[in-house]
């Protein structure tokens, strides 16, 4: 909310400050709109936590759908959640925050200089989450299989036959989703892999890295709760 | 004061040829890229307005057949809500304003304004899409089973096109709140601010938060059509009323989207036309934030006889009789501002004591709709219809005009036929309320909405309302005329023809590229009516 | 190089006056494979409603540790703490009124 202090500083006598000299690789990393690589910056930072804001609300409403559905007919979600694969699932979520780890330590790469470390530690996440949507494949390969995935080819023995359906539903909607945000990430990393090969970040300009980071960490977060309340429903009855 | 000269360089001669516009990064071209589009759906959406209103002047339903009659409404509401209201005053006025008004050289973001035009675009020609192949039949709302499992209509193109268009929305605040924050020139304090950027912040607060739970209901929407899953579906176990409860959660946030710019705008006419600060300009700000906060608090007075549990109708009901409080507020703080002002009645001041008296109105018949015994009886009749329109027209579309013709000096360098604009203002009154007015009588008398046959006791209502709107559509066509004539033809203007107080009157008319040849220093209030205007020029 | 929480040169707004060490995320890290651990475990006892409040707790702790260190939330300004803040609160309106409905259905009405 609104912040107490004047707002950016250097400007000591209104005139407008010409940018300091901030050319890398041929192209100046400060953008016209901007007086200064930090006013850049916390736009940048900004601009990411309030699209991730955005992101929240998004799979709010599947949240709210899985809240509703879950308190309506415990039963079902329970016999439907135990067709899952308990260790694909832990396996990704594994996968995912070492992902998260190597995210981390890529950022840091980038704050300090490391241009080496900073693509290895790219790459390296990249290959995690390709792991993940790899796993992911398999199970959803394994469900349709199974005759599990609603519209398609879908049968449930059972007394639960009908409101299972709105379980797997939400599975298909609710993962797949965060599939498909898993593969803009992987975009993501690619073009940031580009850049970084190309020397475009350096301690003072690395806001791409950052922002791309807090996506993949919001990704991870969605996925941290998405594992138990789809797969660890009343596990204990198996 | 100086004869008028036209600036030798500002934002529209800097760059001739389609690509200068198409590619432009300048939050100025872009404002005006936007106003071609929503006027082209104002239009489209009009059209689909005068046939409904020719139907209805009949009570027989015989100008068109009953599942025409529903595409009717149902792309009325849609091309005018998503399309036209939503964007119309943030996406144009906010665009070209809010650098201006906040002292720096443009968004925060310009790619992403531009993109947020072609994501607006790709949505409307997936709307039109729907539209011209077959229309769509659900009403604005896509209610559940019908939209997901009965409707044969163009369901899920129209929830992808909407889905789509979302996006733009959700892109424009996110760039109107990091300028806010991060890109005020110096010296200007969020205190010090115009309030109708107060309005923008507010507004931008509501895309962001309520727009990406829309996205996700209509994703749910076309993956029922296309997969059968069954959220909402009884016969598998869903609840249509989840469909109900998720879409307003969005969808009552969102006419605060539509109004909270007018009255931003509302804010900016009075002061100028009264040559006075707003009254009590803290209150005003502070209340753009709480309609912005305690509209998420209301959608369930939408779904009053829907069938959810009486005790949520009941706190949804007492939460909405609070939502009002800060809109009164408003009202009372514009009409103090205008007691011992020196007003000058100029078209913009019609314009917002227009939006002032029709406001009220539409308001105090949001509260007789917000009590649940009375809603029982006039919900899904012409009164809910009469409501809504006394504010998303009475109230949005006059503020938009009040604020287009305010700033159209700034915006094109010229100068508007003072006398038509006036004739046009009146007419638009006129029209508006032989339109509108007689739609309360009609729900309280017991006329459904949705409907195109009723019985023959209401034909001389309906009658009234039809040449209502004809003198509406009249209004609204003179103003498209004198403003495009004026930009050839319209006297030159003064680069603040109002003496009126703001950053965006500092520069020239129309503004160079870059908005200021230097970004000043700001020591003084945002309505400092007071100090001679010159020493506000940096 | 910046070596465990020392302040770089820059303006007093957030990350870069911040470098974090590896260790501590490593032991982040650490953390959240044991809450994994943890939470699959504990789902296969039978604890009545305390599964469920288990398992989301410890998926809260998780998130709060991702939030609070990889995203450096512990270093940001106030304003990034405001948009988590607000990002949580309006899911929970999202969330509470909603099953303000739901949980209310079967209450008796009058008469």
């Amino acid at each position: 909310m609104p912040d107490a202090a004047i707002p950016h500083a250097g400007h000591p006598s209104g005139l407008t400050v010409s940018a300091p000299d901030h050319h890398l690789a041929g192209r100046s990393a400060l953008a016209h709109q901007f007086d200064s690589l930090e006013q850049q910056r916390e736009a940048s930072t900004l601009g990411i936590w309030v699209f991730l804001l955005t992101e929240v609300l998004f799979f709010g409403g599947l949240f709210v759908t899985y809240l509703v559905y879950r308190s309506s007919y415990p039963g079902a979600f329970v016999a439907a959640s135990h067709e899952l694969l308990i260790w694909a699932g832990g396996v990704n979520t594994v996968v995912l925050i070492t992902s998260s780890l190597t995210m981390a330590l890529a950022v840091r790469a980038a704050q300090t200089g490391n241009r080496r470390q900073l693509v290895w530690l790219l790459v390296a996440t990249m290959a995690l989450g390709t792991m993940f949507l790899g796993i992911k494949a398999f199970e959803y390969y394994t469900e349709w299989v199974e005759h599990h995935v609603p519209g398609l080819n879908y049968r449930f023995e059972g007394e639960y036959f009908r409101t299972a359906q709105i379980f797997f539903s939400l599975y298909f909607v609710m993962t797949g989703l965060h599939a498909a945000h898993m593969i803009v990430g992987l975009g993501i990393m690619a073009v940031l892999l580009v850049l970084s090969l190309r020397g475009r970040f350096t301690p003072e300009y690395y806001n791409p890295i950052e922002a791309g980071g807090l996506y993949w960490h919001f990704v991870d977060i969605v996925w941290i709760f998405l594992f138990p309340l789809l797969y660890l429903i009343g596990r204990h009855a198996h | 004061m100086t004869t008028a000269l036209v600036p030798p360089r500002h934002y529209l001669n800097e760059k001739y040829g389609i690509a200068s516009w198409l590619l432009t990064r300048d939050h100025k071209r872009i404002a005006l890229l936007y106003l071609a589009s929503v006027t082209a759906f104002f239009f489209l959406g009009g059209a689909f307005a005068v046939l409904i209103r020719l139907d209805l002047a009949t009570p027989a339903g015989d100008l068109v057949s009953d599942d025409t009659y529903n595409k009717l409404f149902t792309m009325h509401g849609v091309i005018m809500v998503w399309f036209f209201l939503i964007p119309v005053i943030p996406s144009v006025l906010g665009n070209f304003l809010v650098p201006l008004m906040i002292g720096a050289k443009d968004l925060a973001f310009p790619r992403l304004n531009l993109a947020s035009w072609y994501i607006y675009v790709l949505g409307a020609m997936f709307t039109t899409y729907a539209v011209v192949t077959g229309g769509l039949d659900t009403g604005w709302t896509f209610y559940t089973p019908f939209s997901t499992v009965s409707s044969t209509t163009n369901v899920t193109s129209a929830a992808i096109g909407i889905f789509i268009t979302g996006f733009s929305s959700i892109l424009t605040g996110l760039n109107f709140i990091v300028t806010i924050h991060r890109m005020r020139a110096p010296g200007m304090t969020w205190f010090r601010m115009p309030l109708f950027l107060w309005s923008m912040y507010a507004t931008s607060l509501i895309f962001v938060l309520a727009t990406p739970v829309l996205a996700i209901t209509l994703l749910l929407i076309a993956a029922e059509r296309v997969f059968h899953f069954g959220f909402f579906d009884p016969a598998v176990g869903g609840d249509p009323i989840l469909f109900q409860h998720l879409f307003w959660f969005y969808s009552h946030p969102a006419v605060y989207i539509m109004v909270l710019p007018a009255m931003g705008v509302i804010s900016e006419l009075v002061a100028a036309f009264c040559r006075k600060p707003v009254f009590g300009y803290n209150f005003v700000a502070f209340a753009s934030l709480a309609i912005a906060v305690l509209g998420f608090l209301v959608w369930g007075h939408h779904m009053f006889v829907a069938g959810t549990s009486v005790y949520a109708a009941m706190i949804f009901s007492m939460l909405s009789f609070l939502v009002a409080i800060p809109s009164a507020i408003k009202v009372f703080n514009w009409t103090a501002t205008m007691y011992k002002g020196s007003i000058a009645w100029e078209t913009p001041m019609l314009y917002a004591i227009g939006f002032i008296g029709l406001f009220t109105i539409g308001g105090l018949t949001g509260l007789i709709l917000a009590t649940i015994g009375i809603d029982v009886h006039v919900t899904d009749t012409y009164f809910v219809i009469a409501h809504f329109h006394y504010i998303m027209v009475g109230g949005t579309i006059m503020g938009y005009l009040g604020g287009l013709h305010f700033w159209w000096p700034k915006i094109s360098g010229r100068l508007y036929n003072e006398f038509l604009a006036k004739v046009s203002a009146a007419i638009i009154f006129i029209g508006f309320n032989l339109t509108f007015f007689p739609q309360f009588i009609l729900g309280y008398l017991g006329m459904p909405r949705r409907y195109h046959a009723y019985p023959p006791e209401f034909q001389v209502l309906n009658v009234l309302s039809s040449a209502g709107a004809s003198i509406l559509g009249l209004g609204y066509l003179i103003p498209m005329m004198y403003l495009m004539w004026s930009l050839r033809y319209g006297p030159i203007a003064h680069f603040n023809p109002w003496g009126a107080v703001g950053l965006e009157w500092t520069t020239s008319s129309p503004p160079p590229t870059e908005n200021f040849k230097e970004i000043p220093v700001v020591t003084w209030d945002a309505y400092d009516y007071q100090a001679p205007v010159e020493s506000h020029v940096a | 190089m910046g070596q465990g929480g020392q302040g770089g040169q820059g303006g007093k707004y957030g990350l870069t006056d911040h470098i974090v060490s590896p260790r501590v995320y490593f032991a982040i890290y650490a953390i959240l494979l044991v809450g994994t651990y943890l939470t699959i475990q504990i789902a296969f006892f039978d604890l009545g409603p305390l599964n469920t409040i288990a398992a989301l707790t410890i998926a809260v702790l998780k998130a709060v540790l991702v939030v609070l260190f990889f995203m450096h939330v512990r270093h940001s300004t106030p304003l990034t703490w405001a948009v988590v803040a607000g990002s949580v609160f309006w899911l929970a309106i999202l969330l509470t009124l909603t099953m303000t409905d739901y949980l209310t259905r079967g209450w008796r009405t009058y008469g």
